[in-house]
């Protein structure tokens, strides 16, 4: 086969390059030459959107994973793997982007060596490295399958039960104490998002995006890989999705009226603003699509009203991060190119391996013949790009 | 009991004596360059602001519960029984927790270091451990940065006030603010003015308070969201496995 250069490939090269040069000016001119973080704004977007929201987009794992072989939804079986395997490549991506942000990337094993039990930060941090560890088993059995190691493969089952509540329990603790970690500064973080109530917050967003998440990766891979759409998981999906909707609505508006805040939140100002873009693509939009039953059966509609809620979410985490500190600071946070590049290059890097992961093992395999030489024509092109450039 | 420094805005006269002096001790360059600067940094642990010729310091407040100490997650930052809260670089990854989580934003950083580290005032833990004071205070040459026992400060500074009431606000920044600190303000003019956090805003709580309310249930929540995890699992494959026993049987008893 012949190399040829498609538009996505050529996005994707693009991105790599401006990757691996921003890399270079992180690692050979450090983190005030590669990024607009400064003594006021110490957390960028590094953390705001790689951290804080990579692990909320890889939360589909574990809400998957629950509904199947905890609440034995059978009927969900068929996207176990996927799910799996995003949430794999989702944490190890997202400590690929830790690499980036700590000044001291090279001293990261201190965390399991000077532990601090009062630390946040180090719940979370010790709650991924076991969580990704339990992903890691979880993901094997793809890979053992591949090289038919039945034996393996049946040790693993027998842990399984194990491996589904350690990664559940483990989830809960660190996608909720990343809403912990602000905690710390109620006079730094401004009203709208400062609230006791973060770490519920945090959790119950992770699982709506998970789940929403975990429908817009397989409209996605089925455009990409040629696979039919199962609609009525999806649409089931869809159903679960409108219900989380509801619950975090329901918590985010109780919040703000035992807070005392309604009155404040509809007023006009900068955080208003970002509130209210936040609060229409997270709720008002998704909710007001998914509750046409119409919506929930239609592939565009799912795929739209998914799109939407991680938006919104996203938007969310990024208020908490950056938006909500800008008044304490008394100046914006704009990142600088380099530090978009970074992100987008990991992004980039997730699309490349799941394409990979989906050609060479068995994620699909109820129907592992195809994906070979489709030519797919929409967005998704960014992951068969790397998968025809594996190929060659 | 623990040491801790008064700052007397009335009695400082601006010469920044303080900054070079604290320069010298953290082995810093300090010049006329350096001197202008009118706010803290990585080289800058301390600085005088000056505004309509009255002077306020800034440095560490030596928080009596730091949030930096709780909150890094390798516990490279401890308050030490004199008072000073010091940091060990040695354990730090770099994760700048600190330096958001401080009320005060005192933690600044080597940004352009290719091995950071977070720099503050440590309130010269080596000199305070040998029984003398601060460098800063050493130096003073009106006495607005006194040094000393941090219960005989509060008392020198409330007399002060009681003796003053023209002269001072009544008030003493530190006393009570996030559960007290060890760098405490006498000063006539707000020291929100410059760039301090209201009383109000950040309170009487220690800050690792509010966080600690949720660490502290997780010994607690750990088994017990275990054990309900596991009963769900247990019982919606309950009906599997009973099922698949009872065709076992079955099969059994045919035979």
């Amino acid at each position: 086969m012949k190399f040829k250069l498609t538009f996505w490939r050529a996005v994707f090269i693009l991105i790599m390059g401006l990757g691996l040069y921003s890399t270079f000016v992180r690692y050979f001119h450090g983190l005030g030459a590669v990024s607009n973080m400064s003594d006021q704004f110490p957390w960028g977007l590094w953390i705001g959107f790689d951290c804080l929201c990579g692990v909320m987009l890889a939360a589909g794992g574990f809400c998957v994973i629950g509904a199947v072989y905890l609440f034995n939804v059978e009927r969900l079986h068929s996207i176990v793997r996927p799910a799996v395997l995003t949430a794999f490549l989702g944490y190890l991506l997202f400590i690929v982007g830790l690499l980036f942000d700590l000044g001291r990337p090279w001293y990261i094993w201190h965390q399991l060596i000077y532990m601090n039990p009062h630390s946040v930060m180090f719940e979370v941090g010790v709650c991924v490295m076991a969580y990704t560890t339990v992903l890691f088993f979880e993901f094997l059995p793809n890979v053992l399958e591949r090289f038919n190691l039945t034996a393996a493969i049946k040790w693993i089952k027998k842990v399984y039960a194990v491996l589904v509540v350690l990664g559940i329990l483990l989830s809960t603790l660190h996608q909720s104490s990343l809403g912990s970690l602000y905690l710390i500064m109620p006079s730094k973080l401004h009203p709208f998002w400062y609230t006791p109530a973060l770490p519920f917050l945090f959790f119950g967003s992770a699982i709506a995006v998970g789940l929403a998440m975990t429908i817009f990766e397989s409209t996605q891979s089925a455009k990409a890989f040629g696979r039919h759409l199962e609609l009525p998981v999806l649409a089931e999906l869809g159903g679960a999705l409108l219900v989380a909707l509801w619950v975090n609505a329901l918590l985010r508006f109780e919040d703000y009226f035992h807070r005392g805040m309604l009155g404040q939140i509809i007023r006009p100002s900068y955080e208003a603003y970002f509130l209210w873009l936040e609060l229409a693509l997270a709720f008002v939009i998704p909710i007001a699509m998914l509750s046409f039953k119409r919506v929930r059966l239609s592939p565009d509609g799912l795929y739209l009203a998914s799109i939407c809620t991680v938006l919104g979410f996203i938007t969310n985490r990024l208020n908490v991060s950056v938006t909500g500190f800008e008044t304490y600071v008394g100046h914006h946070y704009l990142p600088k190119w380099t530090e978009f590049s970074v992100t987008l290059m990991i992004i980039a890097m997730g699309f490349a391996l799941f394409g990979l992961a989906v050609r060479y093992l068995p994620i699909y395999p109820q129907d592992n013949h195809v994906g070979q030489h489709h030519q797919a024509d929409a967005m998704p092109a960014i992951t068969t790009a790397v998968l025809g450039h594996a190929g060659d | 009991m623990s040491k801790a420094l008064l700052y007397d805005a009335t009695m400082c006269i601006g010469c920044k004596q303080c900054e070079q002096a604290c320069a010298q001790q953290n082995k810093l360059p300090y010049d006329d360059q350096v001197a202008a600067e009118p706010v803290q940094s990585e080289h800058k642990y301390t600085v005088v602001l000056a505004k309509n010729d009255k002077f306020m310091r800034r440095l560490c407040m030596h928080c009596e519960h730091p949030a930096c100490a709780s909150a890094c997650p390798v516990g490279a930052f401890h308050k030490t029984d004199e008072g000073p809260v010091v940091y060990d670089v040695w354990k730090c990854i770099g994760c700048r927790y600190c330096m958001v989580a401080c009320a005060f934003s005192q933690p600044k950083y080597e940004w352009h270091s290719l091995n950071p580290r977070v720099r503050k005032c440590i309130m010269c833990p080596d000199r305070v451990l040998a029984g003398k004071q601060t460098a800063c205070a050493e130096i003073c040459p009106t006495g607005a940065t006194k040094f000393g026992e941090r219960d005989e400060l509060i008392k020198e500074a409330q007399d002060r006030i009681r003796q003053n009431p023209s002269t001072y606000l009544p008030r003493l920044y530190g006393l009570h603010e996030v559960g007290g600190t060890c760098v405490l303000i006498l000063s006539g003019v707000n020291v929100e003015e410059y760039g301090y956090p209201p009383s109000a805003k950040i309170g009487d709580t220690p800050m690792p308070e509010y966080t600690g309310r949720v660490m502290s249930k997780i010994p607690d929540f750990v088994p017990v969201w275990s054990l309900v995890l596991g009963g769900i699992y247990w019982i919606s494959h309950r009906r599997e496995e009973v099922a698949a026993a009872e065709a076992e049987e079955k099969n059994g008893s045919k035979r």
